[in-house]
């Protein structure tokens, strides 16, 4: 649906260009919901605002639907922009419009509606973003998530094929973040539109998204399924976003791992696998002893997983790792063999 | 001093022409003024339109006139008055100069209003495909509304001081009253009442400006 190619893109700074984007290629599925995570400065809200050209590239192309827009201009512009739906961090709202006007806005833009479709249009679209009643308020008498439900309604308005959404969800509280992330998915859903999600924030990521790249200064530095990235992270600037959002959570130095005698491991149960006792029998069954050193248990959208880090002494650790591979638990071992972080761009396969 | 023989007559035809001058030149002001500032706004510092050359002119040239005292302004623009209007006297010799002085003053209003708009609401516009044209007149003037009233009411205010000044070279109106009467006559009373006269009109227009802002205030 959106193919980057090689986009490069810089600012000019106080001490010369300063690169915000270098060398981005992406592409982005029809009907997925697609998030791109990085901390501030990574040059997400520069690459999200690429794709509706609001930004231009210094080079590399862009494609959206198949075709080349990176040069669109004038009449062939502004009908990619209305095919392409966007949520901002501050909502961004008419203050002058009701609710109602705001949503009418895009529709009237277009000249091509008369004032009995468009208040149909407007009065479905409050409808499937629950805010019928308040049609005639204006965005300041409404909160945060209400504001952000008009912003959403009003760019599904001129029924886009993407949505994009540069942290849409950044200024509202954890509660209403979640609804308003349930809200992008059931239209992700209903509509099978495509949606881009900017966040900073991987939580966000792992409630909402199918799949992820991650920023780091300007290049796309690890990217795939959000089980993969979310579970398995290679990337230092991957690492520190999982750990952001789990301050606790399942990585352990692995040097220090090593130092505890037994053979330290990380294990991951996703799906099923999850709920089942399956680390307790095969310690059994093998007469090994474990220590859980770290760990982490949620859920990736709907799919549970469970991610230790355990420590196995006893008489047959090579049999329990057998053991635990053979039951559909992903075994990494710690220390000596760990996985080593890597440098360039690490891709996921499903 | 005695109040028993004041002229109301020519008060209450002063009192219409300083209305007819304050009202023709604003309308006038606004006129000019609305799309000096636009332009000014859009060709601005990382605006849609930006283009620092015609910024950079248009700019000066009008700090240009707002250097020039108004009274001189007047007595510099008689040629050019005579042109356009075909007299420098009465309320038609004065509308064009009350224009020239108060438009660049207004334009730069407008310009500080329109600039105070939400970037991010002149992107959501753009973004949702919106000319620029319609992002102007459908999204940014709308939002500057409050602001761009209280222009106005501020600019009518400096037009009321402005003609007072046109009445000491023949523009007639409250100021040319109380100048004529109150300075050269020596007729104290005329110029109290002329002056009160102006109190009242400057906070009626306050007042007014003051109501239609919290109106159309939605923030």
């Amino acid at each position: 649906m959106i193919r980057l190619e090689g986009i490069t893109k810089s600012f000019a700074g106080k001490e010369g260009a300063v690169a915000a984007l270098d060398g981005i290629d992406l592409t982005i599925a029809r009907g997925e919901i697609f998030g791109i995570i990085g901390s501030s400065g990574a040059g997400k809200s520069t690459l999200v605002r690429l794709i509706n050209l609001l930004e231009r590239p210094d080079g590399g192309e862009v494609f959206v639907g198949g075709e080349r827009v990176t040069d669109a201009r004038g009449q062939r512009l502004r009908a990619l922009r209305r095919s392409i739906g966007m949520v901002f961090q501050h909502f961004n709202l008419l203050s002058a419009r009701t609710v109602a006007g705001n949503v009418a806005y895009p529709l009237e833009l277009t000249g091509a509606y008369g004032r009995n479709e468009i208040a149909e249009r407007v009065a479905a679209l409050l409808d499937r973003v629950g805010l019928s009643e308040h049609a005639r308020k204006y965005p300041r008498q409404l909160s945060g998530g209400q504001k952000q439900r008009v912003g959403i309604a009003r760019a599904l308005a001129c029924e886009p094929a993407v949505l994009l959404c540069d942290e849409a969800t950044s200024a509202l509280d954890p509660q209403t973040t979640g609804a308003v992330l349930d809200l992008l998915r059931q239209i992700n859903r209903d509509l099978g539109v495509t949606v881009v999600l900017i966040t900073h924030e991987m939580d966000v990521i792992r409630r909402a998204c199918d799949r992820v790249a991650v920023l780091d200064r300007g290049r796309v530095v690890e990217e795939g399924p959000v089980t993969g990235v979310f579970l398995h992270p290679r990337h230092a600037a991957t690492l520190r976003l999982v750990r952001e959002a789990e301050p606790d959570g399942g990585s352990l130095d692995a040097a220090a791992a090593s130092d505890l005698g037994g053979r330290a491991v990380r294990l991951t149960f996703t799906g099923p696998a999850a709920h089942k006792p399956i680390l307790g029998r095969i310690a059994r069954e093998n007469l090994v002893d474990y220590a859980i050193l770290a760990g982490r248990v949620g859920h990736i959208r709907e799919t549970p997983y469970a991610q230790f880090i355990v420590s196995l002494s006893g008489r047959d650790v090579a049999g329990a790792i057998a053991g635990l591979r053979a039951s559909g638990v992903d075994v990494e071992l710690q220390g000596v063999a760990a996985v080593p972080e890597i440098e360039g761009r690490a891709r996921h396969v499903v | 001093m005695s109040f028993d023989n004041l002229y109301w007559g020519d008060i209450g035809a002063a009192l219409a022409q300083t209305l007819a001058m304050v009202g023709g030149a604003l309308l006038l002001t606004v006129a000019a003024g609305l799309p000096l500032g636009i332009l000014l706004f859009l060709t601005g510092r990382q605006q849609m339109f930006q283009a620092p050359l015609a910024y950079g002119s248009l700019s000066f040239v009008l700090s240009i006139i707002r250097s020039v005292p108004f009274i001189i302004l007047l007595i510099v623009l008689m040629p050019i008055t005579v042109i356009v209007t075909g007299t420098s006297l009465g309320i038609r010799g004065v509308i064009f100069p009350l224009v020239v002085g108060t438009a660049p003053f207004f334009a730069r209003l407008v310009e500080t209003a329109l600039r105070e708009v939400d970037r991010g609401i002149i992107e959501a516009s753009l973004a949702m495909g919106a000319s620029t044209t319609q992002t102007i007149f459908r999204a940014v003037l709308p939002e500057a509304l409050p602001s761009l009233l209280a222009a106005i009411t501020v600019t009518a205010i400096v037009l009321v001081d402005y003609t007072a000044m046109s009445g000491a070279i023949g523009g007639g109106g409250l100021g040319d009253l109380a100048i004529r009467y109150g300075y050269h006559r020596f007729q104290t009373e005329i110029m109290l009442v002329c002056v009160a006269i102006l109190i009242v009109f400057v906070q009626l227009i306050q007042a007014s400006g003051n109501r239609l802002v919290a109106h159309f205030s939605r923030k």
